[in-house]
């Protein structure tokens, strides 16, 4: 240690347009070419894309012709046309606002959900409510809302409920899977490793196909399960296997010590991983577990392979009338942008989420 | 919790009989025997890789003892989960490297077991808890993080975590070895203080021999799984008997 510590100022930022391009942009050669060819492609994409969303798109017309001799752009009045098809499926369009009031209380669920205050021992109980909610206003039948079979269900709310309602039963089937897959019993470990590589091992397409046409088979006879309820398991189940192998991950890497800690303690098993084990593992896996979330979400739109009119379903759907045959582009697009708005949201919750976490831990 | 019916006092609190113990083919622990008396403080020494930590380890059943007889406070240890219940009930643990629940404050690492396991009102354990702290000398750091506080701290925060189950017994796993030297001293001060203050029966792994002069009523050594040497500090110390003793004496007293 030196005794003439003069104390030094703490550098200035430096700043300046010139100093930050040279710092973020141009630092080495081969960031230099990075730069130029990203530049190079926003200015021969961008106003082409421009273009095509905005400048040349035909915002009134009344079928694809139309709209093609009208401009060269996107032809958004087909989307203005089908917008409710789309979003809400073949669900009876009196009745349309029974699934748009769905997806918004499902919206704002999620919404609170996130929110730190409302971790409290309320929150299951109140999605436990919100799920009967949502199935009174999609089923009806009572307090005077007609009925709808759940084969008119279709759109936007079939798309969340199928992924909310798998992630909500998959989660803790998940936990339970990676908590027996280190059990110190060899039946239960043997059964949750069968069942979590089997699953994994085959692709999400032949589960949900399996669920619609082997499920009826294995049933005896009479016994029918609704399509809707077939690809519901067949989703819990391939993202119940996915979840445990990463949570799974959580758990090993916790040290010996803070299991050895807990049983000292006199803690039981149960009591060790609610309060010890569980609530480090799944901190660690936040990241992993929120991009299987995304995963889950998005391969929701399997279901088209059974014939389920979710959100991606329901948008071809859209483009089959004569009138608008050929806006498959603009469909496609109008769902992205939906699909795309819940994952962004999702990855950058679990981004702020990380953040805090970092923070706390070196607090 | 009502205090316990004083027990006869010539029933011992620990009493190994013939224990064995491998780990595949490997021998740790061979035919240990050890009876230890209420309010006992015992220190245990020996070469790195002697079974020590396994040993005690074996008395609140974090390892499994394949042969002979393990009983604490007149509960033998056997499969029976509500058996090795009730011996870690009654049994603290302070570890080498802490093992404090990084995700709980100092003070919920305190009253974790209190109000679990013991259903101790929650006001009441964190009385308890604030009072263990005050005799670990820390209760300033209550509500920090266990990642905020220095080695020694985590040490005294651990004993203290182990101190809130009113425990009859305390084992120590060489408590100060993972520890900078500035700190160890804090941390064996603590320990003389709980062994002067209080009648808990201690059993120690520790290479302070400072410690073992000053505070046990027997010093232990174990070398390739057995108890070679058993003796007071003070002939311990200066009148070793075994050859095994006298090198290892050498060793830890050379620096
Ligand atoms: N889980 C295990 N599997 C196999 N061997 C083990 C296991 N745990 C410990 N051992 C071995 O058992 C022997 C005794 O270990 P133990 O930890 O009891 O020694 P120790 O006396 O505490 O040593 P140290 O002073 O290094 O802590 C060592 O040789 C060790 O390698
Ligand atoms: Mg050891």
């Amino acid at each position: 240690m030196s005794d003439t510590a003069i104390p030094t100022a703490m550098p200035k930022p430096i700043a300046g347009p010139v100093i930050w391009l040279r710092a973020n942009l141009f630092a080495n050669p081969l960031n230099a070419i990075m730069t130029v060819l990203v530049v190079w492609f926003l200015v021969m994409s961008l106003p082409a894309l421009l273009d095509w969303l905005l400048l040349d798109a035909v915002f009134q017309a009344d079928s694809v012709r139309e709209c093609r001799a009208a401009g060269s752009g996107a032809c958004w009045a087909f989307i203005g046309e089908k917008h409710r098809l789309i979003l809400f499926g073949l669900y009876p369009y009196e009745e349309q606002w029974r699934p748009l009031l769905v997806v918004l209380l499902l919206i704002a669920m999620a919404g609170v959900s996130c929110l730190r205050r409302f971790w409290t021992k309320w929150l299951a109980p109140m999605w436990i409510a919100t799920l009967v909610v949502v199935g009174i206003l999609m089923w009806g039948g009572v307090l005077g809302l007609s009925y709808v079979e759940n084969a008119r269900w279709g759109g936007l709310p079939l798309t969340m409920i199928l992924a909310f309602v798998a992630i909500a039963v998959a989660f803790p089937l998940g936990v339970l899977l990676a908590l027996g897959r280190r059990s110190n019993l060899p039946a239960i470990r043997a059964i949750c490793t069968i069942y979590i590589e089997l699953v994994r091992g085959v692709p999400a397409v032949s589960l949900l196909f399996m669920a619609s046409v082997m499920l009826p088979l294995l049933l005896p006879e009479g016994m029918n399960i609704d399509k809707l309820l077939r690809a519901q398991i067949a989703l819990i189940v391939y993202a119940s296997a996915y979840l445990a192998e990463v949570v799974r991950g959580g758990l090993q890497s916790l040290s010996k010590g803070q299991y050895e800690a807990a049983d000292a303690l006199g803690l039981t098993y149960w009591q060790k991983q609610r309060l010890i084990i569980l609530p480090q593992a799944l901190r660690i896996t936040i990241p992993p577990l929120v991009n299987t979330l995304i995963t889950v979400f998005k391969d929701t739109s399997l279901v088209v392979i059974i014939g389920l009119y979710d959100l991606m379903n329901a948008a071809k759907a859209s483009f089959v009338d004569p009138a608008w045959r050929g806006s498959s582009i603009e469909a496609y697009v109008f769902v992205s942008l939906i699909y795309f708005a819940f994952c962004f949201f999702m990855s950058k919750y679990s981004q702020s989420i990380e953040k805090r976490l970092a923070q706390s831990q070196n607090r | 919790m009502a205090t316990a019916v004083q027990q006869p006092s010539d029933e011992p609190m620990i009493l190994l009989e013939k224990v064995n113990k491998w780990y595949g083919d490997f021998h740790v622990l061979t035919d240990i025997d050890l009876s230890v008396k209420r309010g006992e403080r015992i220190v245990i020494c020996g070469p790195s890789g002697s079974g020590k930590s396994t040993m005690i380890r074996c008395i609140n059943r974090l390892e499994e003892h394949q042969a002979g007889r393990i009983v604490v406070d007149g509960v033998e240890l056997t499969n029976d989960v509500r058996k090795v219940e009730a011996v870690r009930r009654d049994v603290g643990m302070v570890f080498q490297h802490f093992n404090l629940f990084p995700h709980l404050t100092v003070l919920q690492n305190l009253t974790l077991a209190p109000i679990w396991v013991r259903k101790t009102p929650k006001a009441e354990a964190e009385a308890t808890a604030m009072k263990y702290l005050e005799r670990v000398r820390i209760p300033e750091q209550a509500h920090k993080y266990p990642g905020q506080l220095s080695g020694g701290q985590q040490q005294r925060v651990a004993i203290a975590r182990a101190l809130c189950i009113n425990p009859k017994v305390m084992l120590f796993d060489e408590p100060t070895s993972a520890l900078d030297p500035e700190m160890v001293a804090e941390v064996l001060d603590v320990m003389i203080k709980l062994a002067d203050e209080s009648n808990v029966t201690m059993i120690c792994v520790t290479h302070e021999m400072g410690f073992a002069r000053s505070v046990a009523d027997r010093v232990i050594f174990m070398d390739r799984g057995q108890i070679v040497e058993q003796n007071t500090p003070e002939e311990f110390f200066s009148h070793p008997q075994n050859e095994r003793t006298k090198l290892f004496l050498s060793q830890i007293l050379a620096h």
